[in-house]
């Protein structure tokens, strides 16, 4: 067990827990997005950042990804640390004014609208936080989406922007995506995922539609449980 | 080709190449780089080649790294007296051939003129560009020949590393190149030697060693000229190092851009490797080790240690939070040394002629030389090697020549788009790591950008900021999006539309931005707007209280007149306007209408009497 300093507390943590964990295991809040227990930790959205001092040394790192040291003297509300929380906020709103996930994030961090960025119309909600492009390849498997370009001409989407092959329409992508910026839309016996549209299959118990065809059939291949044990729903298992 | 099994082989092999060049041979080398290059010096060597079979003579023609002095370009020596041509022409051979080579007759009108004396210089090392250069690493490059390992070795080449492998202890090396404090060339400035020893003493294997050679700075060009020029030193750096660490496996980092550096660079490595230099039982050592080269897209952020592993990993280089140091868990987690090329570069010079000497040479805590790429407002644009702390003034004045058309000069921006603007005030600071970092600047790769009173340290510190919203990996929020609010702040500033409290908003979301961003591209990126701010506020403040642009860069904020006192109404500023925005009859005095004006300044470019006031 690691011993620190938390926001003034002391804190005792296991080795190799990050100060996110540690964090909020001690009742203190660190806001975070791109941050998601089902994938890697990117570091990218940097709303968790703290202030540690080692020594006579502080230093702004990131909470997810920085892992707890004995002595550690963390500081989750320096003004430092404030300073770039805030920033990365007004940045954020100011690239998805659409977004009530942020809206909600910046009234409880208190942050405001910085009227001198002039709001995008054209990134949606997507905060470029790559949780999407995470699931996908590390869960899924497939990578049926990803990053291109750069800086800030950066978008996530299938290869060229085209139809993929590869996507099985499991809708991982849409349910880690903190935003709501994936559009997953199911309606009857088709869902309709980055621009294309799956067949869903029926359940051969209740007769509801339940999984995309294309997901069952990758299932199968991968575990080798025929395609036929695999028709059933979760629901009437 | 040669094989050199042991130390002794090699020494034997450099003095039967040595002895066989007769010194009093005649040879002219030229200049190859990438620079001279641009200037078709490739049409002169190729005519010089044909007029000495044309005259049926004797004499080597060898093309050679770059010589640093590219504004003069193409450039040839020769030898024996060692007769310096500049700007040399196909036209010039026949005569440099049959006076210089054959009769040893100097052709004054090729000769370097001192623009202030109006003297000619005969001598390469007596130019006042390169006189005051100490060209430790860098001077080899007008000699050799880069695609011949013997050129290499006819000058001692892999001495240092025959002595590091039979005389030396890794352990002995790593003392070495700490006790001469070599810092790493590549922007940062750590000890190469504390490197070494962390990736030394690391768990893990195998270790991989990686010379940074993707340099990306606007303006920068020394790493390009040391691998075209010669990439033996770079890849015996690397040899010396990896025994050191005890590493057998090391890349070379060049960006695809640089198709000669990365042409020389696969010959030197074959060569070497044919040579057994490379490969297993180095000089009957029993140390193994062998380089490959990756060349990179050509995204500056690739320069950057934890995107470059990235990179040669085959993903897409974008950096990661490096709380765990590179020599412990650098290119596929192992431990791994990055040394940028330069310091490479100079292992071999610590290593034959001892730290002690090494450390003579530059100021308390930054030793040796460096290379700096001189460009922008400059009259000497070229390649420089100068001991650390020299002047500012020394390097503008005595090596650039000051600024052209005797303007005045206004600032240096030092450290590539991550550095900054240092002002005429601080001239006479001498250039090390340190000092550049205290005054808001930072060494970085070593390029100096020089300007004059004619640019616009907003406009500057806008295209910094573009160039690195252009370059950000586009990873995390506050560089992806905060360097590109920040040029949106400075467009408008420039634009006339920039706001009180601005500058205050700029300041604050260039800390916010250092602090929270992932890597050093973000968390150095608002430096050319800080240190424009804390040297040139008023420029700032003249932009946004007065709508005005003090240096007559910002298009949105300047008027064109002529004067006419001094306008003869020679109708060239007519001629060459692309919107007809000057008109007036002839030899009676011009006007410009600024309302077709796009202030694009060709008038003032053609203008002879200066007629054009910009406002």
């Amino acid at each position: 067990m690691v011993n620190l300093i938390i926001d003034g507390k002391n804190v005792t943590a296991k080795e190799d827990t990050m100060l996110l964990e540690a964090t909020r295991a001690a009742g203190i809040n660190i806001p975070t997005l791109c941050a998601h227990e089902s994938v890697s930790r990117s570091g990218s959205c940097r709303l968790c950042v703290v202030e540690i001092k080692k020594g006579n040394r502080t230093r702004i790192v990131t909470s997810c990804l920085y892992s707890v040291e004995e002595g550690l003297i963390v500081d989750t509300k320096s003004e430092r640390v404030q300073n770039v929380r805030r920033l990365v906020m007004e940045l954020l709103l100011a690239r998805c004014p659409e977004s009530d996930v942020l809206q909600k994030l910046a009234k409880e961090i208190g942050v405001d609208i910085q009227p001198r960025f002039v709001a995008d119309q054209d990134k949606g909600k997507c905060i470029l936080c790559r949780s999407c492009v995470r699931v996908c390849e590390e869960v899924v498997g497939v990578s049926a989406i990803g990053m291109s370009a750069r800086g800030s001409h950066k978008t996530v989407g299938p290869p060229y922007n085209e139809n993929s092959d590869v996507c099985i329409g499991c809708g991982a992508c849409a349910y880690v995506c903190p935003t709501g910026h994936i559009e997953m839309l199911t309606t009857g016996d088709k869902r309709k995922v980055w621009g294309r549209t799956f067949k869903m299959k029926t359940c051969d118990t209740c007769g509801r539609y339940f999984a995309p065809v294309d997901q069952l059939k990758y299932i199968s291949k991968k575990t080798g449980v025929p395609l036929k044990e695999l028709a059933i729903c979760m629901d009437c298992r | 080709m040669i094989k050199i099994n042991d130390a002794k082989a090699l020494r034997q092999i450099q003095n039967q190449i040595k002895e066989s060049y007769d010194p009093q041979k005649k040879l002219v080398t030229i200049c190859a780089g990438t620079g001279c290059r641009g200037y078709d010096c490739i049409r002169v060597k190729e005519a010089l080649e044909a007029e000495i079979s044309k005259q049926n003579i004797n004499v080597e023609i060898r093309a050679t790294g770059c010589f640093g002095f590219c504004e003069k370009g193409p450039l040839i020596v020769v030898h024996p007296q060692k007769i310096f041509y500049q700007q040399v022409k196909e036209k010039d051979v026949a005569d440099i051939v049959t006076k210089t080579v054959m009769q040893g007759e100097v052709i004054e009108k090729l000769l370097y003129r001192d623009p202030v004396s109006s003297e000619t210089v005969m001598k390469e090392e007596d130019v006042p560009f390169y006189k005051k250069q100490k060209r430790l690493v860098f001077g080899s490059n007008g000699i050799i020949d880069p695609t011949l390992i013997e050129s290499y070795l006819a000058i001692g080449g892999y001495s240092a590393l025959a002595k590091a492998l039979s005389e030396m202890s890794p352990e002995g090396i790593i003392d070495e190149i700490k006790k001469a404090s070599l810092r790493g060339r590549g922007g940062g400035g750590f000890l190469a030697g504390n490197k070494w020893e962390g990736c030394r003493k690391a768990h893990g294997s195998p270790k991989y060693i990686i010379a940074n050679g993707d340099e990306g700075d606007p303006g920068a060009y020394m790493d390009r000229s040391l691998m075209e020029g010669n990439p033996h030193s770079i890849i015996e750096g690397m040899i010396i190092g990896a025994y050191a660490i005890g590493a057998n496996e090391g890349y070379i980092y060049v960006r695809n851009e640089y198709p000669l550096a990365v042409l020389h660079l696969t010959m030197a490595i074959s060569s070497a490797r044919e040579s057994g230099l490379l490969g297993k039982n180095i000089l009957n050592s029993n140390f193994n080790f062998d380089v490959s080269i990756n060349k990179g897209g050509g995204a500056f952020v690739c320069g950057e240690s934890s995107a470059l592993f990235a990179s040669i990993e085959g993903r897409a280089g974008e950096p990661r939070a490096k709380y765990i140091h590179a020599v412990e868990k650098g290119l596929w987690d192992k431990p791994t040394v990055l040394n940028n090329v330069e310091t490479w570069a100079n292992v071999p010079l610590i290593i034959n002629q001892g730290a002690d000497w090494y450390g003579s040479i530059g100021t308390e805590k930054s030793k040796g030389t460096k290379i700096f790429s001189l460009v922008g407002k400059i009259n000497n644009t070229g390649l420089i090697e100068v001991p650390m702390g020299i002047t500012l003034r020394e390097i503008v004045y005595d090596m650039g020549g000051g600024i052209p058309k005797g303007r005045k000069f206004k600032a240096v921006q030092t450290g590539g788009p991550s550095g900054g603007c240092i002002p005429e005030s601080l001239l006479d600071l001498q250039v090390d790591f340190d000092k550049l970092y205290e005054v808001g600047s930072m060494m970085g790769s070593g390029g100096m950008i020089v300007m004059d009173d004619r640019s616009c340290m907003v406009d500057v510190a806008k295209y910094f900021l573009a160039f690195l919203q252009e370059e950000s990996c586009g990873k995390c929020v506050p560089c992806r999006e905060g360097v590109r609010r920040m040029r949106e702040i400075l467009e408008d500033i420039c634009a006339g539309k920039g706001k009180e409290g601005d500058i205050d908003l700029l300041e604050k979301m260039s800390q916010a931005i250092a602090d929270g961003s992932l890597c050093a591209l973000g968390g150095s990126a608002p430096n050319p707007v800080l240190s424009t701010i804390k040297y040139f506020r008023e420029e700032y403040d003249a932009h946004i209280k007065n709508h005005r642009c003090p240096a007559g860069v910002c298009k949105a904020l300047i008027t064109y007149s002529i004067d006419p006192e001094k306008c003869t109404g020679c109708g060239l500023c007519i001629k060459v306007c692309p919107t007809q925005a000057t008109s007036g009859e002839k030899k009676k005095a011009h006007t410009i209408n600024n309302d077709l004006c796009t202030r694009c300044g060709a008038c003032i470019e053609s203008c002879k009497f200066d007629a054009i006031n910009v406002e």
